[in-house]
Formats: structure tokens, C-alpha cells, sequence
């Protein structure tokens, strides 16, 4: 197209960047005389997001320079690159240091004092106040993006350490995270070795694929439809109809994704999963593109968890190598890859179609539904999305049968759900636990009801607080909803009297605020009038203006696009109805 | 695209056109430069100014040698064939490739692309008439046309894009020096008796002289009086000091304009002008043929009245009292005249939201396509294959003029300026050279440096920017500022014998560094 380019130079090291991520530039020039490109060279509009990634790596920003040279290679305008890279939070176009510090100052972190490790670099343009990165059975967390080198986590975070990686040294080599408690989803984390395939396949792996083979694409939908199963991302929608949906629609392109952008604060059993049994989740995906007919899958994972991208693309990488993936999967003529894609810093691309967007190289801000992702999704073809949870039920679905899974649970939430408990419990991590059981057993698996509990966040920031007196609340799906609550994404913090509460209704406010796309009004404006009245009352001393936040809820439950504006009230409204602000 | 920058001459237009490319549709674009319609295309071709039909016919060659032309529709509907198809025996692709500059393949491409396609279509604009040779340019593209069925039905077509919104309704009301309204012929007797009959006078049976005769004619001493009505011969003919000498030795010279434009400011007497398209009604007809009703919004300012009314009152100081008549009345007589407009009354215009010509009665809806006749079983008069010749242009490079100039126009210009040069932009690159960056190096100028443009037949100074749209040899002047940069003092009045329109795209010229 007739590109506006700023006229900036890019580096040598820009180019070599671009040139990495965006490999095959589809322009032709002919010598001056005749130049080949149009929708060949626009087709790669989707290389934006990890072109901008790229540079950011390597450079620690994104100059104009480097935006005039993605912008030549992907003919996209230079306004379209900049409102793209300054969506997310990871991106910056102003040049900073090149090494940066995310630390958590987030609402699970808050439970234990995590958030003062923030307090010690006060002043310091290297360390940035971040949205929860998802390591809150650590109690702090911190994420450096470092130019031209890996990028670290250091979970449980100190100010020693966080300065240390500033300086560019790499943290202690930690393990995966093992699960507290599993019954069977995550049996194998701990015992396996997650860089190996055999080790994999010696624990089972695999025979999922190979019994689904057998049973073909029809059969390990209708086990899918009888198991019961539900989305584990929030929404909790039936796997098996989504699949359906897919499965019999007319086009001759269909994608998978997974879900892996965890991003609910107080979230983290993605993470565990995907650092500890790697292989699952490509297993499972590839089930799910057989059975739904879908060549191509992507991962996106969250920028934040470099480990677990390490740990699928080494799997990936693998299984590929043992025709577990590519053309001809098990000599049986099946066609499957996966391409991961990682988010950078953007809690609203959990959405699923503002992850299509963020794919396709778009700001990621959600669609108008319908069309639903089983009609028009990726690259506007039929979609399955489904999150890790979800995913890693299909291989024992495929293995027991849909009716032997069902018996598990009860009759409306079946299997088992993957809990991430922290806060100020002795034991924090995931826990698997056969749906039914109720927060009270769950806090007693995590070594009791904490003394002094003053109130528990369930489901995260888009969830709600609850009492001591919810204590026996059955932790399934109907329960919770005919309590006017959601498991969301399985999140359980426990806060004491020795938290300040107020602090944290305040940081969930901040967190819809910063994280509101900005793309329909009741939510952009919502978020930041809600904050408004928080900071008017709670730093302004004046009385809380409930009639207002009421009225800001209503605007944004009725009115916006997406569950984040229908959310972004919920754990705010709670926290008043039970008098913790 | 062929010889147009849409995007920035014609940018309603070029929406239209997006809004196909983004579903999908694919662009070739023939432009000497990489405008910027060019770089919206999947390929962009850019050959040597002037070298169209060697283009053209070389593409037919290929069509015609893989056996994709439409047997069937050259059968059915046209004529000539074999003369045709004998005449481009010699454009192989080589030569094709070697006369225009660029890769055989990617000619190959476009002509299989073009020739295999469902639907296609063949826009082009003043980079294919402004020729000494733009009729033949013209026929080079409808025989492609023919060759492969593409015109006359949906989705498929030529399509000459005008350069304003009545620019097709002039030429339909007979503002040609040979034609009356509804194309019927001055020279034919029995069409110009109706007229006679009609109008009750006596009219000349001869045809008169166009544009660029007319100024011929001036030079030589054969016309004496000019009245221009809307037109800014000054600045916007070539070879513009030969036009103002011609204006200047005018024995009485009339402009009527909205604007105290250059010429009028030469003039004898100026009538000042409304403005066809908020201050008076009537109607208007666009490219497509369709023609829409106009309605006045405001009262024209000052002394400033309706061209209708202007011709009016001249008359009746002439002698000739016809009232002054609406200009539905003025559209009803020439419905009665005009077959192809019988049927478009004001009211079916305005209920219809405008009407495609020809349409003979006020049952007629209008046709959509104006060839779909040729795919009816009665054909009617077949469309005929013109073989064209290939032929340079007129203003030969030589080592004394060695560079390539031509001309064209920018986003937020409007021709010579007279109605877009009084507001600011900032996306107006104003009057610049454009140039290549190896010739910026030979001739040792970067950005905003002054050099000095000299063709046979005069020479401008004007600062010079550097464009990678631009290959050696090639350099651009826009039209739009001829108070600064005086382009038309450089081009050549050569002209198009079948068309009289000069020779604006192709200029040989020096150029020095000041």
C-alpha cells in the first residue's frame, strides 16, 4: 500500500531482528522496474506482533526506525505498527533501559506482603509496578525483560535477586512447580521428565493419540460431548458442542488454539501444567485437531512465562521430529502443527476473540459476537478455542470413554478442577480436586483455614469475595453460579486481618482500568470512574459512593463487548456487600 | 490499473476499488512510476513512458498463443480478428520485454491472469489518452478486451475514469465540436435537420475545430474571438507559452468562471460564474453514465449567476429573446432530442436516485451494462479489433535532453490549483521534482536543492525530491502549481490526431543544478 513512513533509519540490529521474525519478506523488486507484492506481501500482517517482539528482545524498544522497517517488510502503515505496539505492556516505544524489571504488586501477592518488594526501588525507571505474573504459590514474582538476552523470572522475588538480574545475571535454575495435590491431570509432573519425549511416552503419553486414531474423528467428539466436559478458562462452555460446531462446518480451513494467556490475577496452574508436562498439551492439541478437523493449532502463551514457552516449543520441536506432529502423524495421513504465539502483556487477549486479533497482528481488542469463533474465529475460519485445563481432560476422556469420565464429579460439573490456591495458606499451589468438594476441604488440603480469615478471592480479579461463611460452598460449577458467584479460572486467595483489604479492592480497580482495551466507552470510561470513587474515598476520606458504583456496574454489565467490562465490577461490588471497604 | 494514479487522482473512486482488494480482488498497475495506486498492487509494472501498446499487444500475443482468448466471443460479436491476431505475431515477449523495460514473466503473469479471470476489468486514466498516440493507446486496450470477453457484462468492462463528475455529461450534450446532444452527428444531415427543425435556425453542417485546433487556428490568425466557459487554458495546455501568446493576440476574449482564474485575468470580459454543484440545479452525469439530479443549496454570491442564465441574457443581448427557461424545462427539450435521454424525466431521476443511459422511454430502466449487447444473440453491429502500431514519443531523448519527464497530480491538488491552491495541507508535497536517487546523485542534488529544467521548448526552476517510486531516467512534475512551477512551458503540443489531446506524460528534458 502507499505506506507513510516516518523516515527514520533503522540499526543494523533492528533489521537483523525483523528479518528473523518476519523470514520470507513476500515484496519482489524487479530491479526497479516491476514489483510483486500486494496481498502477498499483506498476507504476513500476522508476523506484526512477533515482529514487534522481536526488536523488543533484542533492542529493549521499538524506535521508528524499527517500525519504518517492519512496516516496509509487512506493508502495513506505520500507525497501524505503533497503535499495535503500544497495546501492550511489554512493548514500549520510548527508549528505556535495557534491562526492566515487572514486579508484582498484584492482588494475590498483596495477601502476603509480596508487594512491598516494589517499596525497595522506589524512584528506579528499571523497575515497573506489574499485573500479577502468575507465580502466586510463591507469594512475589518478578519478570525481567533484559535487551539482547533471555528473559527471567524470579519467583519468590527479593530485592537482592530482582538487582542481581538487573544486572544481568541469570537466577537459579528452579524446577518445575509440582502440584500439591492431583488425583490424575497432573499425575505426571514431578515424575516426568519435561524435556523428554520418552520419558513422556514411558508415563503413558502418547496412547491417548494413538486410541484416538483408531476411534476417529466422529467417535472422540460424541466421548468429548458424553463426558460432560466444560471450558476451564471462565466460561465454562461444553467441549464437546464446541467441537461439533467446528467439526461439521462447511469450510476446508479450521484452527485449534489454546488458550495459555493466564492472565487472571491469581492464576498459575496453566503455567504449572505447561513447565511440568509439556507434552501433554501438544498431545491433547492434537486430539482436538483430529477430532475437529483443524491442521493448524496455535499455543499463545503469555509473555510473562518464558519457562513454559521454552518448555512447549523444545516439545514441539521434538515431537515433530518423531512425526508426532507435521505431515503424516503416526503414518496415518494426518496433518497437525502447532506454532506458538506469546502474548505481551495483555490481560484482555485471554479473550478469545481478542486473541484472534492479537494473532492475526491486531490490537487485540474483542469482537462483536456472533459470528462465534465456531463460525467465523481465526483469520475469520471456524476456531476451537479451549484453555490447557480444558485440553488435558481429552487424553483420559479418549482413555476411560466420556461415560466413565462423567461418574467423577457431579451431574452438571464433571471430573476433577485444577485449583490455585495462595494468599496466607501454609500450602499454596494447585490443587486437583474431584468437583464437589467445597472451599473449606480445599483450604484444609492447603493446611487448614487460616486463623483470622477475613475473606476469601474466588476467581480471581473478574471473581468475587467471599466470607467465612461461604466456607461450605460446593466449589462446582452450579453451586457457585446459583450463589451468584464463578470459579473463573479456579482461583482461591485467602486474605487475613493482617492484609489491607482496602489496598487490594484498590489494586483490582487499578488492574480493569489499565487492563480495559479502550474500545467501547462503558468499559473505558467504567474502569477509570470506578477507580475514582475507590481513591476518592479511600485516600480522599470521603464516604463511598455505592449509588455510583452501582450505576458504573450496570452501564458496563449491560453495555460492554466483552466479559471484561461485565466483570470488572464484581469483585469491587463484594468487597462492599461484605463491608471489607 | 493502466496509466492512472487513482489513489490519489480519483481517491472515491480508488474506495471503491480497496474495498474489492481487500475481498480479495487482485491489482495490476501499469504506471512508468510507483505511484501510489501502484503500490497497493500485486503487481506493478513499470514500463518505459510511452511504450503501452508494446505492452498491450505483447499481452494479446501471450493470450492468444496459450490458446485463453474467448473463441466463442470473438466469433459472435466482433470483427477483424485475424488482422488482429496477425498483427501482434511480432510483439513475443521478448521484445515485449525489451521495448518496455520490464520482465517478460511478470508480462506473461498479468496477461494469463488478466485472460483467465471470471471478471476483469481495465481502468485507465490520462496516462493512457495523454499520448500523441492516445486513441491508439485506448484501442490497444479494447482489443484485449474483446480478445477475452471482458467487457459488456457484470463484473467485467473498460473503464475510462473521468476526471470530474460531468466531464461524460459535457461530451453526451454535444460539447464536442462534432456531435449534438446524444452523440448524433453535426456532419449528418438528417440528424442536423432535426435539430434545425427543432430549434427553428439554421445550423452550421460542418464540424468545428477542437481544443487544439482552435489554438492553431489562433496562432495563425483564423480566430480572432474566444469566449471560454470553465476552462484554464493558461496554465493547463502544453507548450503554455504558445496558448498565452495565442490569448493575448485575441482580437475579444469572454471567460466565464467561478474564479478570476489566469485566462480570466487575460480576458476582455469576465462573467462571473455560480457554482454548478451548490448553487444552481440541474443535472450531472458521471462515468458511469448515469445521470443524477443536482439540486441548489445556496444563492450564488454577488453578481454571480447560472451558466444557464449567463448564455441567456447573452442571447437575448444577440438578439434573441428565449426567456429564461428552468432547467427541467432546458432538459425536457433535450430529451425530445436526445434518444438516448427520452426517457429520464426529472421525477423518474430523482425516484431512481439517477438512470444509466441509453434509456428511450419513461419505461426504459436504464442500462447497466453498455455492450451487454454483445453477448445477445442479436449482436447488432460488431465491436471491431483495431490493430495498433507501436510508436515512441514525439519528444525523442538525445544526449542534449536525456531525461524522461512527466506529468501528473497529487491527493489534495485539484488541476491547475484554481480551486484547491487557496487552502493548506499537510499532505501537499507542493511543486517538486521528483527524482530518482541515482539521478539525484549524478546531477549532485539532494532534498529542496534548486535545479534548472530545460525541454525544447523552455526551461523552469524548481526544487528537486528525492523518490524511490522514481527509476533513473524517469522524473515527475505535478500540475497543480503553475504559478511556481510552470510545468507546461516544458511540455509538447504534439498531439493526438484522432483525439486532440496533446502530449502531456512525455517530455524530454535536461536538467542542471543551480
Amino acid at each position: 500500500m502507499d505506506l507513510r513512513l516516518i523516515g527514520a533509519a533503522s540499526t543494523d540490529e533492528e533489521r537483523r531482528a525483523v528479518q528473523a521474525a518476519v523470514p520470507n519478506a513476500e515484496i519482489e523488486i524487479h530491479s526497479g522496474r516491476a514489483v510483486a507484492g500486494g496481498h502477498r506481501a499483506r498476507s504476513l500482517r500476522h508476523l506484526l506482533l512477533p515482529a514487534l517482539t522481536a526488536v523488543q528482545s533484542e533492542i529493549g524498544w521499538i524506535s521508528p526506525g524499527a517500525i519504518d522497517e517492519i512496516s516496509r517488510r509487512l506493508d502495513v502503515p506505520p500507525a497501524e505498527i505503533y497503535s499495535v505496539a503500544t497495546f501492550y505492556a511489554l512493548l514500549t516505544t520510548e527508549k528505556r533501559p535495557t534491562r526492566v524489571a515487572h514486579v508484582c504488586d498484584d492482588t494475590a501477592c498483596r495477601a502476603t506482603g509480596g508487594e512491598r518488594v516494589l517499596e525497595a526501588f522506589e524512584g528506579r525507571d528499571d523497575v515497573l509496578a506489574s499485573p500479577c505474573l502468575g507465580q502466586c504459590d510463591f507469594g512475589s514474582a518478578a519478570f525481567v525483560q533484559r535487551a539482547g538476552d533471555r528473559d527471567v523470572v524470579i519467583a519468590p522475588a527479593d530485592p537482592g535477586a530482582v538487582e542481581a538480574a538487573l544486572e544481568g545475571e541469570d537466577p537459579p535454575e528452579r524446577g518445575p512447580a509440582i502440584p500439591k495435590r492431583s488425583i490424575d491431570l497432573l499425575d505426571r509432573i514431578g515424575k516426568v521428565d519435561p524435556s523428554s519425549l520418552d520419558s513422556y511416552q514411558e508415563h503413558g503419553g502418547y496412547a491417548a493419540l494413538e486410541r484416538a486414531l483408531e476411534m476417529g474423528p466422529d467417535a472422540v467428539i460424541g466421548e468429548v460431548a458424553t463426558s460432560g466436559l466444560r471450558g476451564r478458562g471462565g466460561a465454562a462452555f461444553p467441549t464437546g458442542l464446541k467441537w461439533k460446531g467446528v467439526a461439521e462446518s462447511e469450510s476446508d480451513i479450521r484452527y485449534l488454539v489454546c488458550n495459555a494467556d493466564e492472565s487472571e490475577p491469581g492464576t498459575f496452574k496453566d503455567r504449572t501444567i505447561m513447565e511440568g508436562d509439556p507434552f501433554a498439551v501438544i498431545e491433547s492439541m492434537t486430539i482436538a485437531g483430529f477430532a475437529t478437523g483443524a491442521e493448524k493449532g496455535y499455543l499463545y502463551i503469555r509473555g510473562e512465562y518464558p519457562g513454559a514457552a521454552d518448555a512447549l516449543q523444545q516439545s514441539i520441536d521434538r515431537a515433530t521430529e518423531a512425526r508426532l506432529l507435521g505431515e503424516d502423524i503416526l503414518g496415518e495421513g494426518i496433518t497437525f502443527d502447532i506454532e506458538i504465539r506469546r502474548g505481551q502483556g495483555a490481560y484482555i487477549c485471554g479473550e478469545e476473540t481478542a486473541l484472534f486479533n492479537s494473532i492475526e497482528g491486531y490490537r487485540g481488542e474483542p469482537r462483536q459476537k456472533p459470528p462465534f469463533p465456531t463460525q467465523a474465529g481465526l483469520f475469520g475460519k471456524p476456531t476451537v478455542v479451549n484453555n490447557v485445563e480444558t485440553l488435558i481432560n481429552v487424553p483420559d476422556i479418549v482413555l476411560l470413554g466420556g461415560a466413565a469420565f462423567a461418574r467423577t464429579g457431579t451431574a452438571d460439573s464433571t471430573g476433577t478442577r485444577l485449583f490455585c490456591v495462595s494468599g496466607v495458606v501454609h500450602r499454596p499451589g494447585v490443587y486437583e480436586v474431584e468437583f464437589g468438594a467445597t472451599l473449606r476441604e480445599l483450604l484444609d488440603m492447603a493446611g487448614g483455614v487460616p486463623d483470622g480469615l477475613v475473606a476469601v478471592l474466588l476467581g480471581g480479579a473478574a471473581g468475587s469475595f467471599i466470607g467465612a461463611d461461604m466456607l461450605d460452598l460446593p466449589l462446582t460449577f452450579e453451586d457457585t453460579r446459583a450463589a451468584g458467584l464463578s470459579l473463573g479460572s479456579g482461583v482461591v486467595v485467602a486474605y487475613d486481618d493482617a492484609a489491607d483489604m482496602r489496598s487490594v479492592v484498590r489494586r483490582i480497580a487499578r488492574f480493569f482500568r489499565d487492563e480495559s482495551c479502550g474500545q467501547c466507552v462503558p468499559c473505558r470510561v467504567g474502569t477509570v470512574r470506578m477507580e475514582e470513587a475507590l481513591a476518592r474515598n479511600l485516600t480522599g476520606g470521603l464516604p463511598l459512593e455505592t449509588g455510583l458504583i452501582d450505576d458504573i456496574d450496570r452501564a458496563m454489565k449491560d453495555a460492554s463487548i466483552c466479559g471484561l467490562g461485565h466483570t470488572a465490577a464484581s469483585a469491587v461490588q463484594s468487597a462492599i456487600k461484605m463491608g471489607l471497604i | 490499473m493502466w496509466g492512472s494514479n487513482a489513489r490519489a487522482a480519483h481517491p472515491i473512486f480508488f474506495h471503491h476499488v480497496l474495498k474489492g482488494i481487500h475481498k480479495g480482488a487482485r491489482m495490476y498497475c501499469v504506471d512508468p512510476r510507483r505511484s501510489e495506486t501502484a503500490q497497493w498492487a500485486d503487481v506493478w509494472l513499470g514500463i518505459d513512458v510511452g511504450t503501452d501498446i508494446a505492452l498491450a499487444n505483447g499481452m494479446a500475443r501471450v493470450i492468444i498463443e496459450q490458446g485463453l482468448a474467448n473463441t466463442d466471443f470473438i466469433e459472435h460479436a466482433t470483427s477483424d480478428f485475424e488482422a488482429y491476431r496477425d498483427s501482434v505475431q511480432e510483439w513475443t515477449l521478448e521484445r515485449a520485454s525489451a521495448e518496455t523495460g520490464v520482465p517478460p514473466e511478470l508480462i506473461e503473469e498479468m496477461a494469463i491472469r488478466y485472460a483467465k479471470a471470471p471478471t476483469a476489468q481495465i481502468c485507465w486514466t490520462l496516462g493512457i489518452t495523454e499520448h500523441h498516440n492516445g486513441t491508439d493507446n485506448v484501442l490497444a486496450l479494447i482489443n484485449l478486451a474483446l480478445l477475452t470477453g471482458h467487457v459488456g457484462r457484470y463484473g467485467s468492462g473498460l473503464v475510462p475514469i473521468r476526471g470530474q463528475n460531468n466531464v461524460q455529461g459535457g461530451g453526451d450534450m454535444g460539447a464536442l465540436p462534432n456531435k449534438l446532444p446524444g452523440f448524433q452527428d453535426v456532419e449528418n444531415p438528417e440528424h442536423l435537420a432535426k435539430f434545425e427543425a427543432a430549434y427553428g435556425v439554421d445550423l452550421n453542417p460542418k464540424r468545428g475545430w477542437h481544443l487544439t485546433q482552435m489554438f492553431e487556428a489562433m496562432e495563425a490568425g483564423k480566430l480572432r474571438a474566444l469566449y471560454v466557459i470553465g476552462e484554464n487554458p493558461a496554465q493547463s495546455e502544453a507548450d503554455v507559452a504558445v496558448t498565452r501568446r495565442a490569448l493575448e493576440g485575441l482580437d475579444f476574449l469572454v471567460v466565464q468562471d467561478m474564479f478570476l482564474t489566469k485566462t480570466a485575468s487575460l480576458a476582455d470580459v469576465v462573467f462571473p460564474a455560480a457554482a454548478d454543484w451548490c448553487e444552481s440545479d440541474g443535472t450531472v452525469t458521471s462515468s458511469e453514465r448515469r445521470v443524477q439530479l443536482v439540486r441548489k443549496a445556496l444563492e450564488p454570491p454577488g453578481e454571480a449567476r447560472t451558466d444557464t442564465e449567463i448564455l441567456h441574457l447573452m442571447a437575448r443581448r444577440l438578439g434573441f429573446d428565449w426567456g429564461m427557461p428552468t432547467p427541467e424545462q432546458i432538459w425536457d427539450e433535450c430529451r425530445s432530442l436526445s434518444p438516448p435521454h427520452a426517457g429520464m424525466s426529472y421525477e423518474r431521476l430523482e425516484q431512481l436516485g439517477g438512470i444509466q443511459w441509453p434509456c428511450y422511454d419513461e419505461s426504459h430502466p436504464g442500462e447497466q451494462f453498455l455492450h451487454s449487447r454483445l453477448w445477445s444473440e442479436d449482436v447488432g453491429r460488431r465491436a471491431q479489433f483495431t490493430p495498433v502500431a507501436h510508436a515512441l514519443p514525439a519528444d525523442v531523448l538525445s544526449p542534449e535532453y536525456p531525461y524522461r519527464l512527466t506529468t501528473g497530480r497529487q491527493l489534495d491538488s485539484y488541476n491547475t490549483g484554481v480551486q484547491s491552491g487557496g487552502y493548506s495541507s499537510p499532505r501537499r508535497p507542493g511543486g517538486v521534482l521528483e527524482l530518482s536517487p541515482t539521478d539525484a546523485d549524478h546531477l549532485d542534488v539532494s532534498d529542496d536543492d534548486v535545479v534548472r529544467v530545460s525541454s525544447r521548448r523552455g526551461s523552469l526552476d524548481v526544487p528537486v525530491r528525492i523518490s524511490s517510486d522514481l527509476r533513473a531516467g524517469l522524473m515527475f512534475l505535478p500540475i497543480h502549481f503553475p504559478d511556481d512551477v510552470d510545468v507546461n512551458v516544458l511540455t509538447i503540443d504534439a498531439w493526438d490526431q484522432k483525439s486532440g489531446t496533446a502530449d502531456f506524460k512525455a517530455t524530454a528534458v535536461r536538467v542542471e543544478k543551480l
